[in-house]
């Protein structure tokens, strides 16, 4: 019998929560990390004992750690615990480096973006919000992180370097910071294609590659966002999340800051898919494992207000690709509940009948093991929840 | 042998338990404590200060006997009392909240 593996970042350290494919009974493990915040931790589809995870602190800064047990131990890449010195050629101590390319070979030194006031300010580096590993190389991973750029380890996390191309494509001094800061927040790696990335930056939008990360353009044609001087600008849009079935590429939906949107054609174009839904505003989206177009967002009241709408915790199903939404409430809070659910915090597994986790600010994990038709919680007194991420394990 | 003492987390990530002791070349200051530091806990480097600019993190401060070294240049020697190793260099984090 297949097992899961949700793999849960909190303010205050990660958990690691298994289960059978009933997902009925849960293991808690953890905290790992405590009273460090971990934004994310992903496992690698190639060799799904290899997880990384992004540690960081106000206080000491950028962190990474891997486990190669499914979670039961960590280690910092390149630095195994108890060697305390540094052979000759070993990289250790260099897997929480991540420096900008300012370098001349690869094009255009770029040190300043858009601030808040509309100044130019410098690029600096505070935090991995998103890694990303390959499907095909438990080695190769990718990290977004903020100020916005995407960087990539062929290692296995020891080293990073920055693929560039994105920040320079041109629009990056115009890059502005969301409320959150200038974070380069969701990676999706195109399973058919290895050299198509799409990511998607707050508050800049979203751009793809089609090089493996050499050449980047926007592809936000189609948003539209009253907040900005220019509401169907190039760039500039608050993009909270997308999401993609890997069996339909070119479809992806997208969570902005106002408006679920889909795309058809590989981002190149969008259109608004909010339909019915009680508030279009939000952080998660996320797509069904095995029907395409069955997918789910948790509709926040307001920017304003970071919470459900009338204290009811409601995800919203569109088995249509958008438009017509159902809401799911069986097992969720119905009264008194003021929590949010970041960007990060929604995912599926691929048992039969599909799993769907997410995570709240209120420290819940639910889970719903039939597809979203009723829930359960895993843990209900976690920090607050920052990334939720699940395996399916053979 | 020079005494540091660091804050609980980088212990934990140090895998360290109390203070730390260190053998540290030529004169004793901040940068050649740290670079000490690093070279025996690679694990730290980035942690205390920039990877780059080797500036050092904003919530972190240096104590050496009741004194705040915090914003004496990286290369002022430290203390007798540090360099015979009989007081520890404190490395504390700022306290927030509340």
């Amino acid at each position: 019998m297949s097992n899961v593996r949700v793999l849960v970042g909190t303010r205050k350290g990660a958990f690691v929560l298994s289960s059978d494919g009933k997902r009925e009974k849960w293991d808690v493990s953890g905290p790992h990390f405590a009273g460090w915040e971990m934004y994310h931790l992903k496992g690698s589809p190639a060799d799904p004992n290899r997880v990384y995870a992004s540690q960081c602190s106000g206080w000491f800064g950028q962190i990474i750690q891997r486990s190669d047990d499914g979670g039961k131990t960590w280690t910092q890449p390149g630095t195994p615990p108890g060697e305390r010195t540094t052979p000759e050629g070993m990289p250790k101590g260099e897997s929480n480096k991540f420096v900008y390319d300012t370098s001349a070979p690869t094009g255009k030194p770029l040190t300043t973006h858009q601030w808040y006031d509309g100044t130019q300010h410098p690029w600096e580096f505070k935090r991995v919000w998103h890694l990303e590993p390959s499907p095909t190389d438990p080695d190769t991973v990718y990290a977004g992180v903020e100020d916005a750029a995407l960087f990539r380890s062929k290692d296995g996390g020891k080293s990073w370097h920055e693929l560039s191309g994105l920040r320079g494509h041109g629009t990056g001094p115009r890059w502005q910071p969301g409320a959150g800061g200038l974070c380069l927040h969701t990676i999706i790696l195109d399973p058919k294609n290895p050299g198509r990335i799409y990511i998607a930056i707050s508050a800049a939008g979203a751009f793809r590659t089609d090089d493996g990360g050499k050449t980047w353009r926007p592809i936000n044609q189609g948003l539209r966002s009253q907040y900005i001087p220019d509401p169907t600008a190039e760039i500039g849009h608050c993009v909270h999340h997308v999401a993609m079935h890997p069996s339909r590429p070119n479809v992806l939906f997208m969570q902005k800051h106002w408006d679920v949107m889909r795309s058809d054609n590989a981002g190149d174009s969008w259109q608004e898919v909010s339909g019915n839904l009680p508030t279009d505003f939000g952080f998660v989206v996320d797509v069904h494992a095995h029907e395409p177009e069955t997918i789910y967002v948790v509709p926040i009241k307001s920017d304003g207000e970071h919470f459900p709408l009338d204290g009811k915790l409601r995800v919203y199903r569109s088995r249509s690709g958008g438009n017509e939404w159902e809401a799911l409430t069986k097992g969720l809070p119905q009264n008194d509940c003021y929590v949010n659910v970041l960007r990060d915090a929604m995912a599926v597994d691929s048992l039969d009948k599909c799993g769907v986790y997410f995570g709240t600010t209120g420290g819940q994990v639910y889970a719903s093991a039939n597809a979203g038709d009723s829930w359960t919680p895993i843990v209900q007194h976690l920090p607050a929840v920052l990334s939720v991420e699940v395996q399916t394990l053979p | 042998m020079i005494r540091v003492i660091l804050p609980g987390h980088l212990r934990t990530l140090a895998r360290v338990n109390a203070e730390v002791q260190l053998d540290v070349k030529g004169p004793v200051t901040q940068r050649s404590v740290l670079d000490a530091l690093e070279a025996q806990y690679p694990m730290l480097r980035g942690t205390i200060r920039d990877h780059v600019t080797q500036e050092r993190r904003p919530f972190l401060r240096f104590f050496a006997c009741e004194e705040d070294y915090s914003l004496e240049p990286p290369d002022t020697p430290l203390p007798d009392a540090i360099s015979s190793g009989k007081e520890p260099l404190l490395i504390i984090g700022a306290i927030a909240g509340g």
